[in-house]
């Protein structure tokens, strides 16, 4: 149904047509299965309305192996919302891209391209943990006195793996689950709500809500928190900053992404939205149609 | 920002930091509570959190070196010290907030403890504390050293095990204190030895500091809570000499020997690992029935009395080491006395039994009417699921351990040959079999839908082939891999000799993630609502969440667990070498209840229509009720 350029779609198959979703309008659009299976991604960023400067920093890196033995999408994806208020914010964002993608592409990306294989010592879930680390670590001398989130989704094949400290976040969206959020805020307000001393629309107004307990930058060692994910058959990923999350709500969110048609406008829609909510902070935004 | 200091005037040494004032423009001091070797230390409170009060505790060292070199040498191995500390993740350590260095002087922010050191305790109190409350402190004084011995990339020996470095907090629980921060500070005059007098065993004072000094300290630590001597005023390495009851008649034998044995003079008579110090205090906490009375934070040890009454059993000739399978209300499985039986599974009454020339561990597959398994007499066996009688054999050319997997009108099964093979299900011949080069115990994984074969070997190799016997990947693990592997969600999960355990991609075989056991396992795991479980030589039974890799719960058994953990509706069932068959809760490793066997439990248990079919090496097959 959706047709880019040179791609033709395959017709759609008797269980497609069946789909519930289809028939009643609601939920993703259906995609079209694409071969070899590919990521298409988009990506938005504004400054906002009532900001000077961009402090956010995105990175986005999408590339496929298709041969007979193998099909292996692989793609490196950061959002990073440096520190307002604290000097040093755009910098510290924009190195922590830097480093950790540096990182990821030598340690996870470079040696699956060779054709002898050779896997690495540690597992992904280490690489990435020691590269958010590294990137940790580069901000004591590169930018001392900023701080940043930074919230990383790395896919291999099947495989997403998040690497995630502070207040951006990323989702996972299907027709079955919606929007479903894959990160923890890692923000004084939210581990108010985990210990049930808030409610979540209590945190949202709270005039505090953007002060973190954990981010880079800080001069204190950190943990990110990993996880892995199997990819949904179908849907997207969405990494942001607060600057979309925290200004346009959810269902909205969700019918702007039905609305489609492409992950890039997508994004262009989703920026605009929360600037036409008034654009309070920047925003960033990176969106990953998953291969069906 | 904790790192810029605007200049301060400097102070001398012999000042204190007074209640009031604000260190490093963030933490408003508030009190002094602790004072001793080269530190300071104060209640203060984080004014980064202004709206709640957040109580930190503020170490301060006095760098006293005079050369500029050693200065900077001092502070540099307190950084990696700090360090070390921000790494380490265990309820009985305080969390590290903050470190810097200002002028001569060196600060690590901690977490605030509420509560009393055990020297406090000894001084504010009389008369000897009950056995039951120092044996609970010594169990967690156990767990937490244990964290430490075992951490990576490098075993963290404390070297100053004593009553003032451990604390009891609000909850009454053991928290270490003092992480050796102090002992890099005491610049050795002649003769001076690192570690604290009198806890400290002989080896130390010649500064070959080891593990087994940790378990000297906790055993002289506990002899002096114990008969409230002070080791400090009594004759060096003492503690031989005068037993614990002999001061202290109150005090178990139990707990005596196991204080006897830490302290030994030479290392090697001590226990070797704090691990075993921990399972003798377990031992002699239920010898004298005192374990339902301790409470322990970090793990569960309620010993629940079993009222549990087998519906049957069946004894066999020789020990039960493989795992029952059920079809047709028939239990099929094997014996080491070379046999394979068929029990009623309703009532446990003998149907056949079938001669193979070796021992079973091979867990039979039961299709079409037809039990296929392995025997160590190097054959695959398949016989008539009703009768007993012989269809056919297949030989290989070594015992076959492994278990089949009937898939697409194969077996697979591994050989201790070295291969793995694909044998058609009715003509009985080999359609390929792929070689190794090491023996294959464990039961290939087939993945249908993706054509995808994947099994482990004894030399720590996990393949994944596709069904024209196509090798796709290996991963190679460190030592052997017996178990199976779970393939779940487009990951494989597996345990290998090598204490890790594994989650690997299925379709590239990169190790997503990897967790590290107490010891080698060689369970098969399983897997349910986002939790995997595997059991270890280690004795635990662990619940880690699969998508993390983090340590959900473990649950404690007296004996290695070689055994697979198996889940039935909210439950999890596994065996032990202990003897026990256990029932536990599975989000959170609540024991339900355990049954005694009269031997090991190597097998995986089988749960069927809410009956627990196991085997013994007491010789039985058991079927209990699921309760």
């Amino acid at each position: 149904m959706q047709q880019t350029g040179e791609l033709v779609t395959a017709p759609l198959s008797p269980d497609q047509l069946s789909n519930p979703a289809f028939a009643s309008g609601d939920g993703l659009p259906l995609m079209p299965t694409l071969e070899p299976r590919q990521l298409i991604v988009g990506c938005g960023q504004s400054v906002g309305r009532q900001r000077q400067q961009n402090q956010d920093s995105i990175y986005i890196f999408t590339s496929l192996l298709a041969s007979n033995n193998a099909q292996i999408p692989i793609g490196i994806y950061i959002v990073a919302d440096g520190m307002g208020g604290h000097e040093d914010g755009d910098v510290a964002s924009e190195v922590a891209c830097r480093v950790l993608s540096e990182y990821l592409i030598r340690h996870l990306y470079l040696p699956l391209l060779h054709p002898d294989q050779e896997p690495p010592e540690q597992s992904i879930q280490e690489i990435l943990q020691t590269g958010v680390q590294e990137a940790n670590s580069a901000l004591h001398k590169a930018a001392p006195k900023g701080g940043t989130t930074l919230t990383t989704g790395v896919i291999i094949g099947r495989q997403l793996t998040i690497a995630h400290v502070g207040d951006s976040r990323a989702y996972l969206i299907t027709t079955e689950h919606g929007m479903e959020l894959i990160t923890r805020d890692h923000s004084m307000v939210n581990k108010l709500v985990e210990m049930g001393q808030l409610t979540a629309a209590e945190a949202s107004e709270h005039p505090q809500r953007n002060v973190l307990y954990r981010a880079l930058g800080q001069g204190e060692p950190l943990e990110a928190e990993v996880a892995t994910y199997t990819l949904p058959k179908s849907g997207y990923l969405m990494l942001c900053s607060d600057g979309l999350w925290g200004v346009v709500q959810a269902d909205e969110i969700q019918r702007i992404i039905s609305a489609g048609p492409t992950p890039a406008e997508i994004c262009q829609n989703l920026v605009a939205a929360a600037n036409q909510a008034g654009g309070p902070d920047n925003i960033s935004v990176i969106l990953v149609q998953l291969p069906t | 920002m904790t790192n810029n200091l605007t200049p301060q005037p400097k102070r001398s040494t012999g000042d204190l930091l007074r209640p009031g004032s604000k260190l490093a423009r963030r933490y408003l001091i508030e009190a002094q509570i602790g004072m001793g070797g080269m530190s300071t230390v104060y209640k203060a409170r984080d004014m980064h959190f202004p709206n709640v009060v957040k109580w930190v505790a503020v170490k301060e060292m006095v760098n006293q070196a005079r050369d500029p070199l050693v200065r900077k040498t001092i502070v540099r191995n307190f950084e990696r010290e700090a360090n070390i500390l921000a790494t380490l993740h265990h309820p009985a350590i305080p969390r590290i907030f903050d470190y810097f260095t200002e002028d001569n002087r060196s600060y690590l922010v901690l977490e605030f403890v509420d509560g009393t050191d055990l020297e406090a305790l000894l001084n504010q109190t009389q008369g000897f504390f009950p056995e039951e409350q120092v044996l609970g402190w010594a169990i967690e004084l156990c767990d937490v050293l244990e964290y430490l011995h075992n951490h990576k990339p490098e075993p963290i020996v404390f070297r100053d095990i004593k009553p003032s470095n451990i604390m009891i907090n609000q909850y009454g629980r053991v928290v270490l204190v003092d992480f050796g921060i102090a002992k890099h500070f005491q610049v050795g005059q002649k003769g001076t030895m690192i570690g604290t007098e009198g806890y400290a065993p002989p080896e130390q004072y010649r500064g070959e500091a080891s593990h087994l000094s940790d378990i000297y300290a906790v055993g002289a630590t506990l002899h002096h809570l114990l008969t409230r001597k002070d080791p400090r005023m009594e004759a060096p390495f003492y503690f031989s000499d005068v037993p614990v009851r002999k001061v202290n008649p109150s005090v178990s034998p139990e707990l005596e020997a196991v204080i006897a044995t830490a302290v030994q003079y030479n290392p090697e008579d001590r226990f070797q690992s704090i691990a075993d110090m921990r399972d003798a205090l377990v031992q002699a906490a239920k010898k004298t029935g005192m374990l339902a009375t301790i409470s322990l934070g970090t793990r569960n040890i309620q010993a629940v009395p079993s009222d549990i009454q087998p519906k049957w059993k069946f004894e066999c000739e020789d020990e039960v080491r493989g795992s029952a399978n059920i079809a047709n209300n028939t239990v099929y499985v094997g014996c080491y006395d070379n046999n394979l039986y068929a029990l009623n599974a309703e009532n446990g009454d003998f149907l056949w039994k079938y001669p193979t020339e070796g021992g079973i561990v091979s867990k039979p597959a039961i299709h079409d009417n037809y039990v296929f398994f392995g025997s160590e007499d190097y054959r695959v066996h398949v016989v008539s699921a009703r009768t007993g009688k012989l269809i056919w054999t297949y030989y290989t050319d070594g015992a076959v351990r492994s278990s089949p997997f009937i898939a697409e009108g194969h077996i697979f099964i591994g050989s201790d040959d070295g291969y793995l093979h694909a044998i058609n299900l009715v003509s009985g011949r080999r359609a390929w079999k792929i070689e190794t080069g090491a023996p294959i115990r464990s039961t290939p994984f087939v993945h249908v839908a993706d054509e995808t074969i994947y099994f482990g070997t004894e030399d720590g190799m996990m393949y994944c082939a596709d069904f024209r016997g196509q090798i796709r990947w290996r991963f190679r693990a460190k030592r052997g891999i017996t178990g199976s592997a779970l393939v779940s969600d487009g990951i494989v999960y597996f345990g290998a000799k090598d204490s890790m355990f594994y989650a690997l991609d299925a379709q590239t075989g990169w190790v997503i993630w990897r967790f590290r056991l107490g010891k080698a396992t060689i369970s098969t795991p399983a897997i349910a609502e986002g939790l995997v479980f595997t059991g270890s030589v280690d004795g635990n039974i662990y619940a880690l969440d699969a998508r993390s890799s983090k340590e959900v719960w473990r649950f404690q058994t007296e004996n290695q667990v070689t055994s697979s953990p198996v889940i039935y509706k909210d439950s999890l069932y596994c065996g032990s070498a202990d003897q026990n068959l256990y029932c536990l809760e599975y989000r959170t490793g609540r024991l339900r209840w355990q049954y005694p066997t009269g031997g090991p439990i190597t097998g995986t248990p089988l749960v069927y229509n809410d009956t627990v079919f196991v085997g013994s090496f007491d010789h039985f097959v058991y079927a209990l009720p699921v309760a």
